[in-house]
């Protein structure tokens, strides 16, 4: 990564510009990848992540469908169990539930139900998330569904340069993937994308920052907010540790453990409601697994337990203050 | 005459095919009434118009996306007793799900046999996708793709027709209206008179057929497997049958119809009708009919027998197929 060669074909991209560079190296790798959804054609999606992908591969592999989210999961189960590597698109996340049903009744269970003799190896992408007032249909973070579902796996990246290395990945999964793309950091945060394929490894966190005081284990845009906490609390001399999980199923419990050992103050931080969210399931193994290395209450911060609002977006948000205050309880305990 | 594409050979077989489903069907309810496996579920009544239909396709490269009351639809398409009886017991060595699902809740890839789950109109969408697949990778296969008229009332039936008219995709679509869904008749399903109606919004043709002769649902069937395998596209066959028995053994049909109207179906029953239709044809007599039957049942007990002995799946089998990877905790 590091070497000269390297450096030169890399440039600074944003999620939406690796997002379509993983798309179009993985198309152009592997025929079977076919991309189906609404508005991907010559409008290039919503937020223009299959942008010009139609003209370079037609339209038999840049399918624009019908407005029906349980025909396009069905269908994508269909094409991933003969043959194909079908990438869908959901617009919007908050309208995968007409099609909730084809992901976790039949995706999940393919492989279980088959009793492994039928895979369905599919990606169901799409953008999730509030922050860009976008009301209740248009901003949330369903995850924990998903999450609850064995047989899916859920990824959700927080940067350009994990967002093409993990959709690559995620393509050559041999389980379906719900890929959830942070939607308020799609042109918001750029780094470094090399040109060239690169995976990275579903199941593998990584650590955003290094700190030895508290750990704020999150995933997603919430690992900007937590960057905008630690900068805070640096000027009151505590560092703090992030931990971007990358993955929410299979999430990466060594690091989970190797941090908390590090700090013993734990924040864990998600944009989704508290209640029966994810945030729940890490605190949840954090008090079974590694009850010893505490030296504080495991802290959660979540969106409030309302449905998602138009014009008290901000409000609802989790934001750098609330997670200063989480993290002052929980050292401060 | 015979018709088109079907040998005496095959009618009979078709013919033992029916008998041979019959006697799997009797004996799943038999044992569930001893208490012996958990669940079953039902076809009678719907023999002639799987059977009809399996004999439509071309083995091995054909697909079907059956539903969970296609006894004889995968009897036809290969399923063996032994491999019914197994399910039924849900046992290890289960073909089907090594005793995960409930009974009739195929996956068979090595004989063109998808994998269905109990939603309703679930499998229709994947149907779909299949037959895109096949369309995309340029092989021959047409997919079957077969459910009740209770189906057709759900949003996914519906999305995955719509999806197929546009792409035009190398299906059929095979309707088995028994005008029950579960419990609710046809009038309260939908305020049309046929489901083949339903076809125009696809720009499909619908077509109707006699769900209890064998030989008219094959003749409709072969044709629109024709048409599709030549880049014609989908077509709705809807095939009029009746359901004999309760939905399933957990069902009690004397609670939403009368024993007379019960009754009153028995003279619509594909296996006598069968039956006649070949012996006027003098392709069977009473001494061959009496034989089959035996012939089913001696293979049924012989199956129930073997599949009673062998093992359920052990504590460890829970963990095996959630990922490729196995398990995560």
């Amino acid at each position: 990564m590091a070497t000269a060669e390297v450096t030169k074909t890399q440039t600074q991209s944003t999620m939406v510009q690796a997002l379509r560079s993983a798309l179009l190296e993985e198309m152009e790798r592997d025929e079977n990848v076919v991309l189906l959804g609404e508005d991907i054609g010559p409008r290039g999606g919503v937020f223009l992540i299959t942008e010009g992908l139609i003209d370079r591969f037609g339209k038999d592999r840049v399918i624009d469908t019908p407005l029906a989210e349980a025909g396009i999961i069905g269908a994508a189960v269909g094409m991933a169990c003969y043959g194909l590597r079908p990438v869908a698109e959901i617009q919007f996340i908050d309208f995968i539930f007409p099609g909730f049903d084809l992901l976790v009744s039949e995706a999940a269970k393919m492989r279980y139900r088959s009793a492994g003799q039928f895979a369905c190896p599919m990606v169901v992408r799409s953008p999730y998330g509030g922050g860009v007032r976008g009301g209740g249909y248009h901003s949330q973070s369903p995850e924990a569904y998903f999450v609850a579902t064995p047989g899916l796996k859920v990824v959700a990246p927080s940067n350009p340069y994990d967002a093409k290395g993990l959709l690559i990945a995620s393509i050559r999964d041999n389980d379906p993937v719900v890929f959830m793309e942070p939607k308020k950091i799609y042109r918001a945060v750029k780094n470094e994308v090399p040109a060239g394929t690169y995976e990275i490894p579903i199941g593998k966190a990584a650590i955003t920052r290094e700190g030895k005081h508290v750990s704020v284990i999150t995933y997603g845009a919430m690992v900007h907010v937590a960057l905008e906490a630690a900068e805070i609390m640096q000027k009151e001399r505590v560092e703090v540790e992030i931990l971007d999980l990358r993955t929410l199923q299979p999430y990466d419990s060594e690091a989970i453990l190797e941090t908390v050992g590090k700090t013993g103050h734990v924040v864990v931080l998600q944009e989704a409601p508290r209640i029966g969210g994810f945030a729940g399931e890490i605190a949840a193994f954090i008090a079974e697994e590694a009850i010893g290395y505490l030296e504080g209450p495991i802290v959660r911060v979540a969106g409030w337990d309302t449905p998602f609002p138009y014009a008290l977006e901000k409000a609802y948000m989790p934001n750098a203050q609330r997670v200063c205050r989480a993290i002052k309880k929980s050292i401060n305990f | 005459m015979l018709p088109e594409g079907l040998s005496a050979e095959s009618l009979r077989d078709m013919y033992y095919c029916m008998v041979l489903t019959r006697t799997c069907d009797d004996r799943a309810f038999a044992l569930n009434r001893q208490g012996k496996i958990p669940f079953a579920a039902t076809c009678q009544g719907h023999e002639g118009v799987q059977v009809g239909a399996a004999y439509a396709l071309k083995r091995g490269t054909d697909w079907i996306v059956p539903y969970y009351r296609d006894t004889a639809l995968a009897i036809a398409f290969g399923v063996t007793p032994r491999e019914q009886l197994m399910c039924l017991f849900a046992r290890k060595a289960d073909v089907f799900s090594s005793g995960r699902q409930f009974p009739n809740h195929y996956s068979v890839p090595h004989k063109n046999i998808a994998s269905i789950s109990s939603i309703i109109a679930a499998h229709v969408t994947h149907g779909v996708g299949m037959a895109l697949a096949f369309k995309m990778r340029k092989e021959p296969a047409v997919t079957l793709i077969t459910f009740g008229e209770g189906s057709t009332s759900e949003g996914e039936w519906h999305e995955a027709l719509n999806f197929a008219g546009i792409h035009k995709v190398p299906a059929v679509f095979l309707c088995e209206n028994n005008e029950f869904a579960i419990s609710v008749p046809q009038r309260l399903q939908m305020a049309v008179e046929n489901v083949a109606d339903r076809a125009a919004a696809y720009g499909l043709p619908g077509v109707i057929c006699e769900g209890t002769d064998p030989v008219a649902t094959y003749l409709c069937v072969r044709e629109a497997v024709e048409r599709a395998r030549q880049g014609g596209g989908p077509t709705l066959i809807e095939a009029k049958c009746y359901r004999a028995m309760s939905h399933t053994s957990d069902d009690n049909q004397l609670t939403y119809r009368t024993a007379e109207e019960i009754e009153a179906l028995k003279v619509r029953d594909p296996i006598p009708r069968f039956e006649g239709w070949l012996k006027e044809r003098g392709l069977i007599d009473d001494g061959t009919t009496e034989e089959l039957k035996k012939k089913a049942l001696a293979e049924v007990n012989e199956a129930t027998d073997w599949a009673e002995e062998q093992p359920p799946p052990t504590e460890e089998d829970l963990y095996t197929h959630v990922y490729a990877s196995g398990p995560l905790s």
